[in-house]
């Protein structure tokens, strides 16, 4: 769909929501925290308020706009997609969130040096942290391409440079560096962007009698490839193994996520990391309460037959179409206002991690060796934010968009694959080694990539190849666990000394005191 | 699908592959040197042996531990030729590696003479009895472990055939492990030094703090005897906090409470004379910093900034998140000093007014490394204002270590 007029309403929400992340960045915690109350000051962020930040930076662009776009076009096969994403929570609740807490790691590189003593994981870990944010931050730089596009005309780069500008502004200049306050409320903007215009439509459409996608599709078109489960399409003729092997991903690969992990950080203890996680997953559930409904009425009011849109675009295009005239460019701008507070939010928590490991464990060092350690903390950092984001801002525009859900999807798999076995095994598994964790970062990492490689540039023919090679997770998780245990196995004097110290301090809840510790 | 332009995911995934290949193809060009350069058949030994010795190096290091002493010995039974090679600790066999493993049991008593006497000794072939006819374990080289003078273990090589050549062998290289397990004991040595020198390193109350405090309150006991009896409590747990026994470190949010302690105690002094103000990112509350690091910092700030001043001082404490730090800032708006007296208050010249200084700069050094110590600024007139970082995941805090879990 061409919009070659220019939606003003649209265009000030974003501006004004790029404005406001700056400027909140910039004097949030000046004006938030001046006080002379020490009872004030020295108040821990609470549970509710992490979770919130948690979610307002997890929440990103395709949550916003891809999972409604999923399920407008393949039904209801998608709606597994907010499920998984959702119950990455729950195993990341029972099983690491308060070990990980209290190993006092702040990224998951740090986790690597402190369990398994080795310096050759870390720069593993790193280096696996910079890939899957590089893969991550692509889609949301294309996502801001198409909503600005859907609402200007512009060609797509446009979108992606205003977010890439914002956030370096916002986090090199070091205002925006992961206020919780900030991302604490960008969750609510988000939650009100999309579900008041998902009220309004939804009254609109009671109001006319709601007419379900089968009535508007008319009787001569066969629907059942969307409404039922688990069928067919020409590119997933396996739906029953494409669909666990998203769902292994998604709840495997959130904890592998390199900007939720730094969050967990700002929890005082174990504890408050386990309640924090109870409320990310009460309030993500609650807000994927709202794309599929917009996946439902883009049926309704715009039908594939009629309408040739990009499914991303089917949030924004939605309320213009149900609503001509003024109420559908405001919803229009409300939902443009909230896409954007998405793009930012996870764009600068992604540019914020992969900037503090590329400062930390690349150029930092390489800075003291030049300028004989004479290079600030902050100069590094500023450089990394650079770094960060040029190479996804390159990729996003040479690159043609696969669409948004499925390159997210790719960075759970490859984060699945690597993280979430050194992580589970390294928290539960007393004999994991050195040579184990690390062989089984590689195969993970390897068979991940690989098959990713394979599919996107070879293209095999649809067949049961190409859905094994497609939904890499499946078989590369098992494959990275199995790799790591047998070679834990097969070199039991290579366990990091002090292992049983360091396991006891994982799982010692708080209160506890360990004497023998000591 | 994609119509034209690059695939995003295939664009970064063949980056991501392109550097796993170069990374690939530049560790077997290594091997490749290592193994095929342009050297000749006598100095490709030499090399190989002395690539041997270092892999055998870093095992050692860690002193005689069975862990260890398994790791090194495959290396030293490379250098030997021998059938095998056993490594006796004192009183427990450490390691067996090679043929034979049903032998292990025996080398107690094979080194014990060398153990007592700390000379090299050679069990001819024929002493060693053996059912198994195919067994290469016939005579053995048994040469002490020597660290201080001391004997603190035995090396053994086994071989069908003692010789003379394996006899020197087994003796320079017992010797060269000595060396490095000696490096091993320095190690350890430099390990407790640093350690004492942190206990050594603890905080200190300052005395005047304590007249003062003392002081202060006393002229409320009469006019104000419920201040007074607060004031006290505030000073006990004051007392308790900084004299404590425990873990060197404490949260960023522990440390301020004590602060605020601290604070109460001189307004009741100074009174409207002193203002706090506050700015702290909750962020990094929780991070871990060595405990009494901060107050010291704002006592300097009293007594130094503040309290040579006739009006009204305002003390600013700043704590900031940079990502993988956190920045604490401590500010007045006092006389400030002269930077060269702050110099060398830092460096350690004793004219005994800013040791809280010196103390905490050195104790921030001794945790986290050089580029962590204080940053001071100030002038004569212009106030100070000191700063410092801490990570927020320090290896060094973090991997069990003696002092410093919780």
């Amino acid at each position: 769909m061409t919009n070659d007029d220019f939606d003003a309403f649209s265009v000030a929400a974003i501006v004004l929501v790029c404005v406001v992340t700056l400027a909140v960045g910039a004097f949030g915690l000046r004006l938030s925290r001046t006080t002379s109350d020490f009872y004030v000051a020295s108040r821990l962020v609470s549970p509710t308020r992490n979770a919130s930040a948690i979610s307002g930076e997890y929440l990103s662009a395709a949550s916003f706009l891809g999972v409604a776009g999923l399920i407008y076009e393949r039904g209801f096969d998608s709606l597994w997609f907010p499920v998984g994403y959702t119950s990455g929570y729950v195993v990341l609740l029972v099983l690491v969130a308060a070990p990980l807490r209290r190993s006092g790691a702040y990224t998951i590189p740090d986790f690597a040096e402190m369990r398994m003593q080795s310096s050759a994981i870390r720069r593993m870990a790193a280096l696996l942290v910079v890939g899957i944010g590089w893969l991550y931050l692509l889609p949301q730089f294309q996502g801001a391409g198409l909503a600005l596009r859907s609402v200007t005309g512009w060609p797509t780069w446009v979108g992606a440079a205003v977010v890439v500008v914002t956030v370096v502004l916002g986090v090199a200049a070091g205002g925006m560096r992961s206020i919780t306050l900030v991302q604490a409320m960008q969750y609510w903007l988000k939650l009100c962007a999309l579900a008041i215009p998902a009220f309004v439509l939804l009254w609109l459409w009671t109001s006319q009698g709601a007419p379900g996608p089968l009535e508007v599709a008319g009787p001569d078109a066969d629907l059942s490839a969307w409404y039922e489960p688990l069928t067919n399409f020409p590119d997933d003729p396996y739906p029953l193994y494409s669909t666990y092997s998203t769902l292994l991903a998604l709840c495997l690969g959130t904890m592998g996520l390199p900007h939720v992990l730094v969050r967990f950080y700002t929890n005082p203890d174990g504890r408050a990391a386990r309640r924090t996680t109870v409320v990310v997953i009460g309030l993500i559930g609650l807000f994927y309460l709202f794309p599929p409904i917009y996946g439902v009425l883009g049926r309704v009011y715009l039908p594939p037959h009629l309408a040739e849109i990009p499914v991303d675009q089917i949030v924004l295009e939605l309320p213009k179409a149900a609503f001509p005239g003024l109420t559908g460019q405001i919803l229009a701008a409300i939902l443009a206002g909230g896409a954007f507070a998405a793009f930012l939010s996870t764009a600068s928590g992604l540019v914020i991690s992969i900037a503090g490991v590329i400062g930390q464990d690349v150029l930092r060092p390489a800075l003291a060796r030049v300028t004989a350690g004479d290079s600030g903390v902050i100069q590094s950092f500023r450089l990394a934010t650079v770094v960060a984001v040029v190479v996804p801002f390159l990729g996003s525009v040479l690159t043609a968009p696969l669409g948004l859900a499925r390159t997210v999807n790719l960075a759970f798999a490859i984060a699945a694959s690597t993280f979430a076995p050194l992580l589970l095994l390294g928290v539960w598994w007393r004999r994991l080694s050195v040579p184990g964790a690390f062989a089984g970062l590689v195969v993970g990492g390897g068979l991940a990539t690989t098959a990713t490689i394979v599919t996107v540039v070879l293209r095999p023919d649809p067949g049961w190849l190409a859905t094994v090679l497609a939904q890499p997770a499946a078989w590369c998780i098992p494959a990275a666990f199995v790799t790591a245990v047998v070679v834990s196995l097969r070199t039991p004097d290579r366990i990091p000394v002090g292992t049983a110290k360091i396991l006891a301090r994982l799982h010692t809840p708080e209160g506890v005191e360990l004497q023998s510790l000591r | 699908m994609v119509s034209g332009g690059l695939h995003p995911p295939t664009a970064v995934v063949v980056l991501v592959a392109a550097i796993l290949i170069a990374a690939g193809w530049m560790l077997w060009r290594r091997h490749r040197e290592r193994t095929h350069g342009f050297l000749s058949d006598v100095d490709r030994a030499t090399y190989e042996t002395l690539h041997t010795v270092s892999l055998a190096a870093k095992p050692l290091r860690e002193g005689l531990t069975e862990d260890g002493a398994t790791r090194a010995a495959r290396h030293l039974l490379d250098m030997l030729h021998a059938s095998a090679v056993a490594v006796q600790g004192v009183p427990r066999t450490l390691a067996w590696v090679g043929a034979g493993e049903h032998h292990r049991e025996e080398v107690r008593e094979h080194t014990a003479s060398v153990i007592r006497d700390g000379q090299t000794v050679v069990i001819p072939t024929g002493r060693l009895s053996c059912d198994d006819l195919e067994c290469p374990i016939r005579s053995a080289v048994v040469a002490p472990l020597v660290v201080d003078d001391l004997v603190v273990g035995a090396l053994a090589a086994y071989a069908p055939e003692s010789s003379a050549g394996l006899a020197r062998a087994t003796e320079e290289i017992a010797g060269w492990a000595s060396s490095q397990l000696q490096l091993a004991e320095l190690g350890r040595e430099r390990t407790r030094a640093m350690e004492a020198e942190l206990r050594a390193l603890r905080a200190q109350i300052s005395p005047h703090f304590v007249y003062n405090s003392l002081a202060a309150i006393a002229s409320f006991v009469r006019t104000d005897p419920e201040r007074a009896r607060e004031l006290l409590l505030e000073f006990a747990d004051f007392t308790r906090y900084a004299l404590r026994t425990g873990g060197a470190f404490t949260t960023l949010s522990e440390e301020l409470r004590n602060v605020e302690r601290y604070l109460v105690l001189e307004q009741a002094r100074f009174g409207d004379r002193l203002s706090v103000s506050l700015l702290i990112a909750p962020e990094v509350l929780p991070v871990q910093v060595p405990y009494l690091a901060v107050q010291p910092l704002v006592e300097n700030a009293v007594r130094h900034g503040l309290a040579g001043k006739t009006t009204p001082g305002t003390l600013t404490l700043e704590a900031r998140d940079l990502g993988a730090e956190a920045e604490i800032v401590i500010e007045d708006d006092g006389v400030g000093a002269d930077p060269e007296r702050v110099r060398a208050a830092l460096d350690g010249g004793a004219d005994g007014e800013n040791v809280g200084l010196g103390n905490v700069d050195a104790r921030l050094r001794q945790v986290y490394g050089d580029e962590y110590g204080l940053v001071i600024e100030t002038a004569p007139g212009a106030g100070t204002k000191v700063s410092f970082r801490v990570p927020k995941f320090a290896p060094s805090l973090h991997q069990g270590g003696a002092s410093v879990v919780r």
